[in-house]
């Protein structure tokens, strides 16, 4: 079934998105990630617009953290002060964003940095996430007790407070820093951000585990939406249709990769999503790297 | 049957004395108006008409004329960056053209140049600055017409106007899914004997219709609102689909 997008102003098989977000929607669910730094190079690769791709997918990331971050509140897992802090960073960050993303468009190299930020961000993370699965599964034995965090020059940090739910006492300009960067990831990338977020909370933070991905998920809710809301107004680049096909597949997706997630190993699931995350990103590389069809290419003035 | 109707009404009309002193060439479209809706994929329409003496025919179909940006690619540390571009004033967004036999065995240059039918002869100006330039780069222009025709919308197939008789002809005109909206003009040229005998024109409109309309019509005039009510939609959605998981 044929359906033509009304702001991507192309015609799409509506089962093909579909599918697409039944794909990620299921390794989502597998892997307990996001997703939109799958589902936008997946985008791109159909021939969506780069730009719609983008402010589309930072739409459907919208629900799916509603859906995700609904289950985290119940357990009490969402530390609200921590999550108040990187939102006002996100905030900044996704507002200057999207700022950059408008200009980088009228100078036509918006596809170039989108491409960039994947290949650089896509090889790092897959690339960390392989070693660490390797290691994982190598050293299953082997009990190595790991310190939560351990202090540094950040902890001299001004601004301290004091975030109960997280046992922390720590700069705000700590939480700031890591919102406001996640932000502009957000708003270029069209991603949540959790693959950095996550991370960054562990180690740079030190949050408990527990409270990460609840607390994220709330984060991103409020930078996506004002990614959406701020591309709407100032690139109308937002996609409703493409962003509704994706999330109804999105969630169908989401339920069954999170039962079959139950079987396999953690470690090995990390090491299948690295893998995935690497061919994603070769495929970027060479698409920037190989001599193009045409030199030339076209775009309507005064976008 | 039905298809035979318009051409039954044209026989008419061209019996009818008056009428067919009138005008040389009669055309119409079997509608003269594309709507976009959900389901559009593209669409065919069929252009029919009568002359009133046998000839070769011409038809040119432009849409409507936007600026357009060319970019040229330049390999920067091993990755391909657009370097230089140059924007073009006024190109048509849709051009086919479309003739019962090649445009050389009927046509002099200097009628083509001046009607600017065939892809060589459309006037393409480049400006810089909001200046237009006396002549557009000829790499930027080739450029240009490739991507259009790469994306179906630059079609020359200079052979599929049928004559159905000495007087009745029919040419099928293709307007892919990413056929720009607003007005459409036809042109039907007959020559007889390497001269341009007469002109005929008609428009065309293409409208996006129904929802696509409204969702587009929201996005660019209420922007804010639009945005506004994506991020509705996106949250209510969300909160569906955790609740009626959680029952299930």
């Amino acid at each position: 079934m044929d359906i033509y997008l009304p702001i991507a102003e192309m015609s799409v098989n509506a089962f093909a998105i579909f599918g697409m977000g039944a794909g990620v929607g299921f390794l989502s669910g597998l892997f307990g990630v996001g997703g939109g730094f799958l589902m936008t190079p997946l985008l791109i690769f159909t021939g969506i617009p780069p730009a719609v791709a983008v402010a589309t997918e930072a739409n459907q990331i919208v629900a799916a953290s509603v859906s995700g971050v609904l289950a985290h509140w119940k357990r009490g897992n969402v530390d609200l002060k921590m999550g108040m802090v990187l939102l006002v960073g996100g905030v900044i960050g996704s507002s200057v964003g999207v700022w950059l993303f408008t200009v980088l468009r009228e100078l036509g190299q918006v596809d170039l940095v989108i491409k960039l930020c994947y290949v650089v961000f896509l090889s790092i993370i897959g690339f960390l996430m392989l070693v660490e699965s390797m290691r994982a599964i190598m050293a299953r034995k082997r009990d190595v007790p790991r310190r939560q965090h351990t202090h540094n020059w950040l902890h001299g940090l001004p601004f301290k407070m004091r975030f109960r739910r997280s046992r922390l006492y720590i700069s705000a300009l700590l939480p700031l820093g890591v919102g406001v960067f996640v932000g502009l990831l957000a708003a270029i990338m069209g991603v949540g951000g959790g693959f950095v977020m996550v991370p960054a909370m562990i180690y740079l933070l030190g949050m408990p585990t527990s409270v990460v991905v609840g607390t994220s998920l709330f984060q991103i809710i409020f930078v996506t939406a004002n990614v959406t809301v701020l591309q709407s107004v100032t690139n109308q680049t937002v996609d409703v249709v493409l962003a509704l096909i994706l999330l109804f597949g999105g969630v169908i997706g989401a339920q069954f990769g999170a039962r079959f997630g139950g079987r396999i190993r953690g470690e090995q699931l990390r090491g299948m999503l690295a893998l995935i995350v690497l061919a994603v990103c070769a495929k970027l590389t060479y698409d920037l790297v190989a001599t193009p069809v045409d030199l030339y290419s076209i775009g309507l003035a005064g976008h | 049957m039905r298809q035979l109707i318009p051409f039954l009404t044209i026989l008419l009309a061209l019996t009818l004395p008056d009428r067919a002193q009138a005008r040389d060439i009669t055309i119409d479209l079997t509608d003269p108006i594309v709507s976009i809706t959900t389901g559009f994929t593209g669409t065919d329409l069929l252009l029919y008409g009568a002359v009133k003496q046998a000839g070769d025919l011409v038809v040119v179909v432009r849409g409507p004329a936007r600026d357009e940006v060319v970019r040229r690619k330049e390999k920067v540390l091993g990755v391909w960056v657009n370097r230089d571009e140059l924007v073009f004033d006024k190109v048509p967004s849709y051009y086919r053209i479309a003739s019962n036999r090649p445009l050389k065995e009927f046509m002099n240059p200097e009628d083509a140049d001046r009607l600017q039918i065939g892809l060589p002869n459309l006037d393409l100006r480049a400006k810089v600055s909001g200046k237009l330039l006396p002549e557009a780069p000829y790499d930027f222009r080739e450029g240009l017409i490739r991507n259009l025709q790469r994306i179906g919308l630059y079609m020359t197939k200079p052979d599929n106007v049928v004559f159905l008789s000495e007087q009745l002809f029919r040419t099928r005109l293709r307007f892919p899914a990413n056929v720009s909206v607003g007005t459409f003009t036809i042109e039907v040229y007959l020559f007889r004997d390497n001269k341009l005998q007469s002109t005929a024109t008609t428009l065309l409109t293409v409208r996006k219709f129904g929802v696509e309309a409204q969702v587009y019509d929201l996005a660019h005039r209420y922007s804010l609102a639009y945005g506004v009510l994506a991020v509705i939609i996106a949250v209510v959605a969300g909160w569906a689909a955790n609740a009626a998981f959680r029952k299930g």
